[in-house]
């Protein structure tokens, strides 16, 4: 589903690659954390694979795009197969709940009636189903970060990014985030998720990739978040 | 819902920088107004060409001996003089008027300046014959003939007035397009300073509609449509505003002029067929100033 090879990127404003020589790859249906301290290079890891950056040296692979020499106008095809969360959600702030779900469908040309069948039942699933018409403020953290789980999961994506989900939320509310993104990964959808949380990662006992400085320096295939962080 | 959307995106991005809608939509309507002017000049012109060179005469004006002796044009100078110039090809008629219908016709003329009546005298004016071309541009060779010859004493060509006249119109015609064009300059700065600042300030939820795997067309469709819309309703304006002249002022000013069937009057007609073509041009205008700024300065 992913594989980087020999990957490197080198930002021209630092001298020191935010990734250097990474070599990795993940199975389709895996679910893989991606841990390491802030400027670790998780961040460029994950705009590698959704083409907000290309590397400097090497290829990374998203199912069968080779993702840094995609077309810039194939871009669009790459993104709307690969569903993506961040800390700060990222949500529209001018539409509704069910408005930005439905957003992610009409994008890809989806007709109407199936947006109105497929929104609802979305919704449904993160636990949102009676707040489809709230504006995005209205909503608390837990709520905004579900919308945006909606909106990532309703093309039923092949592969989801999770940029640290869970680092705005209380801990009970992140446990519901992360079953939600377990059932998410039940269906078949690769998850990729960035994250600081020694709690999360240790009692979820999922494989575990590791970045410092921007070299891999783990890859365990049912780790804990590590000893002494 | 595309439609949709890609309406409530069009409106809102007016609607949030409603300055720079505004000073738009309205350099672009004064540079649509003044180029609507200039293509008006050119069609009264068109219809001024045809109204005069029809009546258009040129003048043989022939000397005091012949003015004063011959008030028939029965003399040998006289009559050879028409019967060749009958026979000038690119004639179309000759007309002899005497000094004592001249004078006559002078009265006429000046009817409203009883001061000018009194003071003119039948001995100043010449006899002439006049000289209807069925092509205006021979003038040049009827001239070249037949000046200098016994009995002639100067040519005129009414046709040289009108060129004068036209010449004026002409660069009125110039000046209006020069200013339209200094205005459209304006006008295309603004509207891409405008897309930029609209794209700007949208940032964020472009990028995540981009992020969501929205095409940069999808996303950028509606900065394109807001220009386009920009250039339309300025294309409108300047026809409004073609209009009100038309009615507060050509109208009322160049009444006289229109009476008298010296200039042809400016129709509703004229006006309908210079419409169209402001629009498409404001509208294309903002087309293409919109979608080279889109692809030159919004890269998201």
């Amino acid at each position: 589903m992913i594989r980087l090879e020999h990957v490197s990127k080198t930002y021209k404003t630092s001298t020191r690659p935010a990734l250097d020589n990474v070599s990795v790859e993940v199975d389709k249906g895996e679910f893989v954390f991606l841990i390491g301290p802030s400027g670790s290079g998780k961040s460029t890891f994950l705009r590698l694979l959704l083409r907000e950056e290309v590397p400097t040296k090497g290829d990374v692979y998203v199912a069968d795009w080779n993702v840094g020499k995609l077309a810039r106008r194939r871009v669009p095809q790459l993104r709307q197969r690969v569903g993506c969360v961040f800390q700060d959600f990222r949500l529209l702030t001018n539409k509704t709940v069910a408005e930005n779900v439905a957003f992610a469908l009409e994008v890809i040309g989806k007709p109407r009636h199936t947006i109105r069948k497929v929104v609802p039942e979305v919704l449904d699933m993160v636990g949102l189903d009676g707040k489809s018409e709230r504006m995005p403020h209205e909503l608390s953290g837990g709520e905004q970060q579900r919308v945006a789980m909606a909106r990532a999961f309703v093309n039923r994506p092949l592969l989801l990014l999770a940029d640290e989900p869970t680092g705005n939320l209380d801990p009970d509310i992140s446990e519901d985030v992360m079953l939600l993104l377990e059932r998410i990964n039940r269906t078949g959808t690769t998850v990729l998720m960035a994250t600081h949380n020694h709690s999360i990662v240790d009692s979820m006992r999922r494989r575990v990739v590791e970045l410092q400085l921007g070299q891999l320096v783990r890859d365990d295939s049912r780790g804990v978040y590590g000893v002494g962080r | 819902m595309r439609a949709s959307f890609v309406f409530s995106e069009v409106v809102t991005g007016l609607r949030r920088n409603v300055t720079m809608t505004v000073a738009m939509i309205l350099t672009t309507a004064i540079s649509l107004g003044l180029l609507g002017g200039g293509l008006l000049v050119i069609t009264t012109i068109d219809q001024m060409k045809q109204l005069y060179y029809d009546r258009v005469e040129v003048a043989v004006f022939l000397t005091e001996d012949i003015s004063a002796n011959d008030p028939r044009c029965t003399g040998n100078t006289c009559a050879d003089l028409r019967a060749e110039l009958e026979a000038a090809s690119g004639v179309e008629s000759v007309v002899y008027e005497s000094r004592e219908e001249a004078f006559q016709r002078f009265q006429q003329i000046f009817e409203a300046q009883p001061e000018l009546r009194e003071l003119a005298r039948p001995e100043a004016l010449p006899a002439s014959f006049r000289v209807q071309l069925t092509n205006p541009e021979r003038f040049e060779v009827i001239a070249q003939e037949f000046s200098g010859r016994p009995g002639v004493d100067r040519i005129a060509d009414q046709g040289a007035y009108l060129e004068e006249l036209f010449q004026t119109l002409t660069g009125l015609r110039n000046a209006t397009f020069a200013v339209a064009l200094v205005q459209a300059l304006a006008a295309l700065l603004l509207i891409s300073n405008a897309i930029q600042v609209s794209a700007f300030t949208r940032r964020t939820e472009v990028g995540i509609m981009r992020l969501v795997g929205a095409s940069r067309w999808y996303t950028q469709l509606p900065f394109l449509i807001e220009a386009i819309v920009a250039g339309v309703v300025g294309g409108l304006l300047a026809v409004a505003g073609l209009v009100t002249a038309k009615v507060a002022f050509i109208d009322r000013v160049l009444a006289g002029v229109f009476e008298a069937g010296i200039v042809p009057r400016i129709g509703y007609a004229d006006i309908a067929f210079v419409s169209p073509i402001l629009l498409l041009v404001g509208a294309g205008i903002a087309t293409v100033t919109g979608y080279v700024t889109l692809r030159l300065y919004v890269r998201t």
